[in-house]
């Protein structure tokens, strides 16, 4: 038993990833045409040369139909996939298991969400019929858990913490600003995020992402094919995805310091990747700031930083877009909105601008070269104590 | 030995309305003094539930096993509200519930025919109101909500019987004094001097009646409690049935207003917490007619008050001293649906499912968790396979409903769906073990910190398609004025 991942087995051979934002001129249907398009025009093959399709969204389309009545796909499979906030992830995983067992030559992995037409605030979802028991919190209500129980556990000031906090988003909107396809393109001052109506706990309006509509896709191949459609594909170098238990929520040990499915599923991917120092190994890190502190606590989680030290390192613009490890350089969802089936993919499309040096002059980061050039994505669904994590690694090169 | 009473239990919300506060918002006279008020997540029925929890929490012998809930203020028609009461409780499936319901005397017949239930078994007398009526009106400004349970039998496995029930009589008579059509909140009364007029006759006839049946005359009574919604009725009553003046039972209308079908039962519990052995007490219910109701005291009555300071139990006196009255006007408005507010910009909340709620009734009523059998790790909600250990289906089932417990961690959630934003949520690691996440009321979250005490409480989450949501939420356990934790268990 074990987790051996696929390392160098499938190829990116092109991407799309449509402007996100409150799109009220494309429902799912548009956004999906959008990305499928520009995704084969990136891979420069046609829909007749795709075999397979994985669609992930979480409430914008059940069943393959969501993709295949707009793209008019000519009976061929397309799997519907769900699974929280990493749902855009999932698809590309499982697209990816399907490329490498050689069931099809070329796949694509595409995702979509349409939030804003729900007409409310913040995310909303049908449940099944239950016994009505279920916490009322809202998102930004379990993960404001976080923040104080790390001040207290690493005696941080929580004044400064919050500095921290305004810090990450801060970063990211910068980062977002020179994005064009980012929901949110102006920078932000400290002073209007630390001051901004708190939502939950210590979490102001700007510790939250946003809420947006948006659609990303990703075609698939074979390794040894990649280069019949571009000079410069990525590597999938890992792939981990794991589901807690949920005991987060129900033990008194759990602290609210970390996610231990987070740890548990960058420990599996830096496994199947043989990587042994992310910071040093990594050239960028696309992850899942939902909010500013989960953001924090990634870094500790993902091993950037040590225990207790990531506020620090936060301050000192270590993941800053020009810091030793960028992080979120494309603005994350603070810039982006989390459309929950598209938000992995979009990730995913970072990692394909910047480690091809394709990303515009203006936000290149400067840490991808020869020795340093893996890019990694990351998703987390669900809260603190009760959570799934998704981790990928993806690399220029075919062995590190 | 007969049936008597075992115990009681007296639950008045944590929020009282100062009657001022309605003459500054509305203009016009300002009353003094101040009314209870129930949360906005609280109805008749979980009113009802604490009440019992109260009268049950310093009995050791067996359940009861007829359970009679009474309100005017029924949360539900149809189906039987001392049925959510009987989960609540976790009381044997054996044990009969049954309500009796809508008009205010039905509270007097709660008591009698839990009287009359006992003997073998133990009976439970659950009578609870909920009082609103229109805005800048005495019914709103005079009456309270609140509720108090009566446990009757015999004694047994340690318990005591505190006061026998000596006798009864009744008067009838059919006249307009106060009614309600269903649907509505407000009651309609007649012009009062016509209702005193009728009544003072009435009452002194079931009074001396009474008296006579149980063998004394009016200046033997040590304490009169006459109760009722017609205030100059009540008061006229009192003067007129030839009872010493020193007798007479101050009643706690000034601070928690008057609670309509549960203001006899409140006066009964006040007596029975300082009464001597012996000592003879009347208690007069004025509605639709008379009920008089004759007590003596026992020589154990002085036991059974120890059992319930032991238990922790705070006295009808400390309750009324305690609660939070800076409620604003506009927020009681509100909560009773006078006032209608714009929501938040979410979903509504969705109604349970039938099916779903009846197979986690020990969970969602009883608030039962499963500890496990091989390693001892407590499950909040039950789960079948045990987190630390991974057995499965090897769990014993614990009642958690009275376990307190201390705030892990919290948050003030201003996005969630509430009746009274914003959501106070907070973690609690329950004594013994066990963790859950559940919302708080009855708090005050600048005064909330990491370890502060709570209690769970039963509660009305929100309604839904005319679905009540009841569930338990923690709250902070108050410290009375004497230093016993109000509401005690």
């Amino acid at each position: 038993m074990a987790s051996n991942g696929i390392r160098d087995r499938v190829a990116i051979v092109g991407m799309g990833c449509t402007p996100f934002g409150e799109r009220w001129d494309k429902g799912a249907d548009g956004l999906l045409v959008d990305a499928a398009t520009e995704a084969v025009a990136s891979a420069g093959v046609t829909f007749d040369d795709l075999d397979a399709y994985w669609l992930g969204t979480m409430f914008s389309g059940v069943s393959g139909l969501t993709l295949s009545k707009p793209l008019k796909i000519d009976y061929k499979p397309v799997t519907r996939v769900e699974n929280f906030c990493a749902t855009g992830s999932e698809s590309f995983r499982n697209a990816c298991y399907a490329v490498a067992s050689g069931a099809y030559d070329l796949a694509m992995a595409i995702g979509v969400e349409k939030l804003k037409d729900s007409g409310y605030s913040g995310l909303t979802r049908v449940h099944p019929v239950g016994d009505g028991t279920a916490a009322a919190l809202s998102s930004p209500a379990t993960f404001s858990f976080v923040a104080p129980a790390y001040a207290e556990k690493y005696g941080v000031d929580p004044e400064e913490l919050k500095e921290v906090m305004s810090r990450i988003a801060w970063k990211n909107h910068r980062n977002g600003a020179v994005n064009p396809r980012a929901q949110f393109r102006k920078e932000v001052s400290m002073e209007t995020i630390t001051r901004s109506p708190l939502v939950a706990g210590d979490l102001g309006v700007f510790d939250c992402s946003g809420v947006s509509d948006g659609s990303a896709a990703a075609v698939l191949c074979r390794a040894e094919d990649a280069h019949r459609y571009t000079d410069h594909p990525l590597y999938v170098k890992a792939l981990s995805f794991v589901a807690g238990p949920g005991g987060g929520a129900i033990d008194p040990e759990y602290d609210y310091t970390t996610f231990p499915e987070v740890v548990r599923s960058a420990e599996d991917a830096y496994a199947q990747a043989g990587v042994t120092d992310p910071r040093a190994s990594l050239a960028m890190a696309e992850v899942h700031d939902c909010f500013t502190p989960t953001e924090l606590v990634l870094m500790e989680d993902l091993g950037f930083s040590e225990r207790g030290l990531g506020w620090k390192d936060v301050l000192a613009g270590t993941f800053d877009r020009d810091g030793e490890l960028p992080v979120n350089p494309d603005g994350g969802l603070k810039s982006f909105g989390h459309p929950i089936g598209a938000s992995g993919l979009r990730m995913l499309f970072e990692c394909w601008l910047q480690l091809r040096g394709e990303a515009p002059p203006e936000r290149q980061i400067a840490t991808v070269g020869p020795n340093r050039n893996l890019g990694m994505t990351h998703n987390l669904g669900g809260g603190p104590g009760e959570c799934v994590s998704f981790v990928s690694l993806v690399g220029p090169e075919p062995s590190a | 030995m007969s049936a008597g009473i075992l115990s009681w239990g007296v639950y008045l919300p944590y929020w009282r309305l100062q009657r001022g506060a309605i003459g500054a918002v509305l203009g016009g006279p300002s009353g003094r003094g101040t009314r209870s008020v129930a949360s906005y997540d609280e109805d008749t029925t979980t009113l009802g539930v604490e009440a019992a929890r109260r009268a049950l929490a310093a009995l050791e012998g067996p359940p009861p096993e007829d359970l009679l809930f009474s309100t005017p203020a029924p949360a539900y028609l149809d189906k039987t509200n001392a049925a959510a009461v009987h989960a609540a409780l976790d009381l044997p499936p054996w044990a009969a519930s049954y309500d009796l319901l809508g008009s205010v005397r039905s509270g007097a017949a709660t008591l009698r025919a839990a009287g009359a239930m006992a003997g073998g078994h133990r009976a439970l007398a659950v009578v609870s109101d909920l009082r609103t009526g229109l805005a800048g009106g005495p019914e709103e400004r005079d009456s309270g909500d609140g509720a108090v349970a009566v446990v009757f039998g015999e004694a047994s496995g340690g318990d005591r019987v505190g006061a026998e029930l000596v006798a009864h009589a009744a008067t009838s008579s059919e006249f307009l004094d106060r009614w309600r059509t269903p649907g509505e909140t407000d009651s309609k009364v007649w012009e009062e001097r016509f209702g005193q007029e009728v009544y003072v006759p009435l009452v002194e006839a079931a009074t001396a009646e009474a008296l006579k049946r149980a063998g004394v005359v009016p200046a033997d009574v040590d304490h009169l409690v006459v109760a009722g919604l017609h205030a100059r009725a009540v008061q006229a009553a009192r003067k007129a049935l030839g009872v010493r003046q020193e007798a007479a039972v101050t009643d706690r209308i000034p601070v928690v207003g008057n609670l309509g079908a549960a203001q006899a039962p409140l006066g009964l519990a006040d007596v029975l917490e300082r009464a001597e052995p012996g000592a003879v007490i009347a208690v007069v219910v004025v509605a639709d007619g008379a009920d008089a109701l004759v007590f003596r005291a026992t020589d154990d009555l002085p036991a059974v008050r120890a059992a319930r300071a032991a238990a922790g139990l705070a006295t009808v006196e400390e309750l009324v001293a305690g609660g939070r009255d800076d409620l604003p006007y506009a927020r009681f408005l509100t909560w009773r649906g006078e006032l209608r507010r714009e929501p938040a910009r979410r979903p509504d909340p969705e109604r349970p499912g039938s099916p779903a709620t009846w197979r986690s009734t020990g969970w969602k009523s009883a608030f039962e968790a499963t500890d496990c059998r091989a390693c001892g790790f407590r499950h909040l909600p039950p789960s079948r396979v045990c987190l630390r250990c991974r057995t499965v289906d090897e769990m014993d089932r614990v009642r958690m409903a009275d376990v307190g417990g201390q705030v892990a961690t919290f948050t003030v959630d201003r996005l969630a769906f509430s009746l009274s934003p914003p959501v106070v949520g907070a973690v609690v690691d329950f004594d013994g073990g066990g963790r859950y996440r559940c919302e708080m009321t009855d708090v005050d979250p600048d005064a909330l910190a990491t370890g502060t005490r709570v209690e769970m409480t039963f509660r009305r989450l929100y309604t839904a398609e005319g679905v009540h949501n009841y569930f338990w939420k923690a709250r902070p356990v108050a410290v009375g004025p004497s230093g016993s934790d109000q509401g005690g268990e």
